[in-house]
C-alpha cells in the first residue's frame, strides 16, 4: 500500500490503476496530512466507475508550493458514509454538502449540511419554501430576505440577513435556482456539445472554462498544442481578465455612486471584449478555443491592429480608474468594508482576487503554471487589508499586468500552427486542468471509462469556493453595504449551480 | 472636481448613432448565416454532422433554427464547399418562433406592435429582466445595452428593479426546475397589457442545456412577442430587435 499521495502535473493525466486506494480512514488521514502541510482541496468526487467491491472517493489537491497536484482515493467499502473532512478542514464544507446532495454520501460530522444546489425538487416546490434557514430570535432583531429576483439584470440568488438595526450578524447565501444539471449532460456529451457546454458554464468566463476544458482533452487525448495557439489561450485570458475587472470596477464606482468612473469603465469594457471579437468573433471568445489549439490564428496586421486598439483602450481605462482612486469619498467607502481577514480566507480556501486581496499569495499562473504561462510570469498582486478596497485593487494592478502581457506578446506571438488534431481520449485515465480565470482558479477534473468515455467530470469554478468568504465579509457590516461587498467578490451563481 | 471635467474632455462622448451607418462589426463575428443549396455536395451532411445542438437539419438542403443556434461556428468549419457562412448582418430577431428558421431566402422578420401597445409603449418601454438559468454572457449583454455605448434609455427602453414598474418581461436562461415558480411570479406581478421579450438560445430552445432533467424550459401558457437569439446575443442585435418591435427602427 502507498504511502503517499500521487503527485500529478497540471494538465497532464495518468492511468487511472496509478492512484494510489486506501480504506477511506486511512484515505481520510493522508488528505489531512497534505492539507495540515498547506495543500488545497481542487475536487473531490466519487468515481461513476470504482475500482474496489463499493464506492470510492477522488480527492485531488493543489500543493501550491511545489506546483503539483495531489491525488488520492478512498475506498468506501460498500458503506455509504465516511468521517466528514469539514470539522478539520473548513475549506471542504461545499465539496461534501455537494457529495450528500447529490451523490449520495453522507459526510459524517460535517457540521452544517445543508442543501447547495436543490438539483431534484419535487414538482412545482420552490427553494425557500422547503429549506429551514438560519435564524436568530430576539425582540430587537429583525430578518431580511432577499431574492432570487434581484432589482436589477443579474443572476437569482437568495440572501437571508439576521440583523440588529442596520448591522448584519449573520447573511445566509441560499443558491441552486441557476442549477441545469450542467454535470450530468458534460460526462454524456459528444465533444461538439462538450465544446458549448464548457463555455456555458458560467458566460463571463467562457474562455477560461474553454481552456481548462481543452487542457483535459488533450492530456487525455496525449497531445502537444503549439507555441502560438498556448499564446493565443493566453491573449484570449488575459482579455477575459481586462474586460471584467474593468467592468467591475466601473460596477463598483457605480454603488457608491460615482458616475465618471461607472460610465466610462463601462463602456471601456465593452472595448476589451470588441478586441476579443476581432480575434474570433464573439465579445466572449467563444468559439476561439478548440482541443489541439484554436480555431482563429492572429494574423501579424490583425495583432498589430489589436494591439494598437488596445494601447489607446488602456490609457482612458487608466485615467478613469485613477479618478476613482483618487476621490477620497470613494475610499472611505471602500476602505475598512466588507474585509476577510487571511486567516479565514485560508480557512475557507478562498482564490483568485478574493484570496489575494486577504493576502492569500496564490495564482494558479505562477503556482501551476501551464501552457504559454511556462514562458511568460505574471506575479501575483497580493494585499492585507481583504477589504472592498482591497479586491479593487488588487483587480486594478491585475489588469495593468493583462495590459503589459498582452502588449507584450501580441506583437512578438511564437510561429507556427494554431491546431494540431484532436485525438480520442485514453480509456482508464485520469486528468487535471488548473486554469487562473479571471475570477480565480479553475478547476477541471475528468476519469475516462474502459473505452475512452467520459465517466466522470467535474468542473469547479472559482465562485465554488468563494460565496462562503462574501458571507464571512457581511458579518458585523451595515446591512447598506451588501451591494458594495457583493460587486467586489463578483461571484458566478451559474458558475456555482451548474 | 477640475480633474474629473478633464477626464471627462478627454475622454469625450462615446455614444454612437443606432443604427450605425456602416456595420462596425469585425469580419469574424458570426450573425445571419447565409445558406446556399447549391454548393452543397450530393450526399454531405458534414454541418448538420458537426451541429452540437441540432439547430442545423438537411431537409433536401440546410435549415438553421436561429433559435437552438449558438453560433459556434462548427457547422461552417465541416462545411467542405462553402455553403454555410455567418453573414455581419447583426438582425436576428422575430417575432414567431417558425420565423427563426433560415433556408433559401427565408429571414426573420419582426412585426411591430399593435397601434395600442404602440401608443403605450412606443416611447416609453419599461422592461424587469429575469435570469432562470442563464450562465451571465447574455445578461452581461443586456447590461451592455444601457452603458454610455448603447444607450437604450435614449430611445425610452429601460431596465427596471421592479416587475410592477415593468411593461414587459426580457427571460434569459433555459428556464431551470428552479427557477419556474419565481419566473411565474415575475411575470403574473406586472401589470396588463405586458410583453414578454425572450433573449439568447437559451431561452428560445434551452441552447446548450437542451434535454437536461434539470430545466423546464419557457412556459408554453405564457405568450411570447418577441424572439432574439444568440450566444449571447451582440447589443446591436439586442437593440435591433426591441426598437423594431417598438416600431422605432423600420426597414
Amino acid at each position: 500500500m502507498s504511502r503517499a499521495l500521487m503527485p500529478l502535473a497540471n494538465g497532464a493525466a495518468a492511468r487511472l490503476e496509478e492512484v494510489p486506494v486506501w480504506p477511506v480512514r486511512l484515505f481520510r488521514d493522508r488528505v489531512l496530512e497534505a492539507a495540515f502541510e498547506g495543500a488545497r482541496l481542487v475536487a473531490l468526487l466519487p468515481l461513476a466507475q470504482p475500482r474496489g467491491s463499493g464506492r470510492e472517493l477522488l480527492a485531488v489537491l493543489a500543493q501550491d508550493h511545489r506546483g503539483t497536484l495531489l491525488l488520492g482515493a478512498g475506498d468506501l467499502e460498500g458503506a455509504s458514509a465516511y468521517p466528514a473532512f469539514t470539522p478539520e478542514w473548513p475549506q471542504a464544507q461545499a465539496f461534501e454538502r455537494d457529495l450528500w446532495e447529490s451523490r449520495g454520501l453522507l459526510p459524517e460530522g460535517h457540521p452544517w449540511l445543508k442543501p447547495l444546489r436543490f438539483p431534484r425538487l419535487p414538482d412545482g416546490q420552490t427553494i425557500p419554501a422547503s429549506y429551514p434557514y438560519f435564524a436568530m430570535e430576539g425582540a430587537e432583531l429583525h430578518e431580511v430576505a432577499v431574492g432570487p429576483v434581484h432589482a436589477g439584470i443579474i443572476e437569482p440568488g437568495h440572501f437571508r440577513f439576521q440583523c440588529h438595526g442596520e448591522k448584519v450578524f449573520h447573511l445566509e447565501i441560499q443558491l441552486g435556482f441557476q442549477h441545469r444539471g450542467w454535470r450530468g449532460l458534460m460526462a454524456g456529451a459528444p465533444p461538439a456539445r462538450r465544446a458549448v457546454l464548457a463555455e456555458s458554464l458560467a458566460g463571463d468566463t467562457a474562455v477560461g472554462h474553454a481552456v481548462a476544458w481543452a487542457m483535459i482533452e488533450e492530456a487525455l487525448g496525449a497531445i502537444l498544442v503549439p507555441p502560438r495557439s498556448q499564446a493565443l489561450r493566453a491573449v484570449a485570458l488575459e482579455l477575459e481578465r481586462l474586460a471584467n475587472h474593468t467592468g467591475d470596477l466601473g460596477a463598483l464606482a457605480g454603488d457608491v455612486g460615482f458616475l465618471p468612473s461607472a460610465s466610462y469603465l463601462g463602456g471601456l469594457r465593452g472595448d476589451c471584449l470588441n478586441l476579443t471579437q476581432r480575434l474570433c468573433g464573439s465579445r466572449m471568445g467563444r468559439g476561439l478555443v478548440v482541443p489541439g489549439g484554436v480555431r482563429f490564428d492572429a494574423p501579424a496586421a490583425l495583432a498589430e491592429e489589436v494591439a494598437g486598439s488596445l494601447s489607446r483602450t488602456w490609457r482612458s481605462i487608466e485615467e478613469a480608474a485613477g479618478l476613482l482612486f483618487d476621490a477620497s469619498p470613494v475610499q472611505e467607502r471602500f476602505q475598512g468594508t466588507g474585509a476577510v481577514g487571511r486567516e479565514v480566507a485560508e480557512a475557507l480556501g478562498l482564490v483568485g482576487v478574493a484570496g489575494r486581496a486577504s493576502g492569500c499569495d496564490r495564482d494558479a499562473r505562477r503556482d501551476h503554471p501551464a501552457g504559454f504561462y511556462r514562458f511568460a510570469q505574471i506575479p501575483p498582486q497580493t494585499l492585507a487589508s481583504g477589504d472592498v478596497y482591497a479586491r479593487a485593487v488588487v483587480r486594478f494592478l491585475e489588469m495593468r499586468q493583462s495590459f503589459e502581457f498582452l502588449e507584450g506578446h501580441l506583437r512578438a506571438l511564437p510561429q507556427g500552427a494554431v491546431g494540431v488534431p484532436a485525438k480520442k481520449a485514453r480509456s482508464g485515465h485520469v486528468a487535471a486542468a488548473l486554469v487562473e480565470g479571471w475570477r480565480g482558479e479553475i478547476a477541471h477534473v475528468a476519469v475516462t471509462g474502459a473505452s475512452g468515455e467520459m465517466a466522470s467530470y467535474e468542473a469547479v469554478d472559482p465562485s465554488f469556493h468563494n460565496w462562503m468568504g462574501l458571507a464571512m465579509a457581511l458579518r458585523d457590516q451595515a446591512i447598506s453595504d451588501f451591494p458594495l461587498c457583493n460587486k467586489s467578490f463578483n461571484l458566478s451563481y451559474a458558475g456555482h449551480d451548474q | 472636481m477640475i480633474r474629473t471635467l478633464k477626464t471627462r474632455w478627454r475622454l469625450g462622448r462615446r455614444t454612437r448613432p443606432f443604427p450605425p451607418r456602416e456595420n462596425p462589426l469585425p469580419e469574424r463575428f458570426r450573425g445571419l448565416p447565409a445558406l446556399d443549396p447549391s454548393r452543397c455536395e450530393p450526399g454531405c451532411s458534414s454541418c448538420a454532422d458537426a451541429c452540437p445542438t441540432g439547430a442545423l437539419v438537411l431537409e433536401g438542403s440546410p435549415r438553421l433554427d436561429l433559435g437552438r443556434c449558438l453560433f459556434c461556428p462548427q457547422c461552417a468549419e465541416a462545411c467542405p464547399s462553402g455553403a454555410v457562412q455567418f453573414t455581419r448582418d447583426y438582425a436576428l430577431a422575430a417575432s414567431t418562433r417558425e420565423s427563426l428558421v433560415v433556408y433559401g431566402e427565408a429571414r426573420p422578420a419582426v412585426e411591430v406592435l399593435g397601434r395600442r401597445l404602440r401608443r403605450l409603449f412606443g416611447r416609453s418601454l419599461k422592461l424587469r429582466q429575469v435570469s432562470a438559468g442563464g450562465c451571465g454572457g447574455c445578461e452581461a449583454e443586456l447590461n451592455a445595452t444601457s452603458n454610455v455605448d448603447y444607450d437604450l434609455g435614449r430611445f425610452g427602453v429601460q431596465f427596471v428593479a421592479s416587475p410592477r414598474h415593468a411593461d414587459g418581461m426580457v427571460v434569459t436562461g433555459p428556464v431551470t426546475r428552479n427557477m419556474e415558480e419565481a419566473l411565474r411570479r415575475t411575470y403574473a406581478a406586472i401589470p396588463e397589457p405586458k410583453l414578454v421579450i425572450l433573449v439568447g438560445a437559451c431561452a428560445l430552445s434551452g441552447g446548450a442545456f437542451e434535454g437536461s432533467p434539470a430545466v423546464t424550459g419557457m412556459p408554453a401558457d405564457i405568450p411570447v412577442d418577441l424572439f432574439i437569439p444568440g450566444c449571447p446575443p451582440h447589443p446591436f442585435t439586442l437593440l435591433d430587435g426591441l426598437l423594431r418591435l417598438i416600431g422605432t427602427r423600420k426597414g
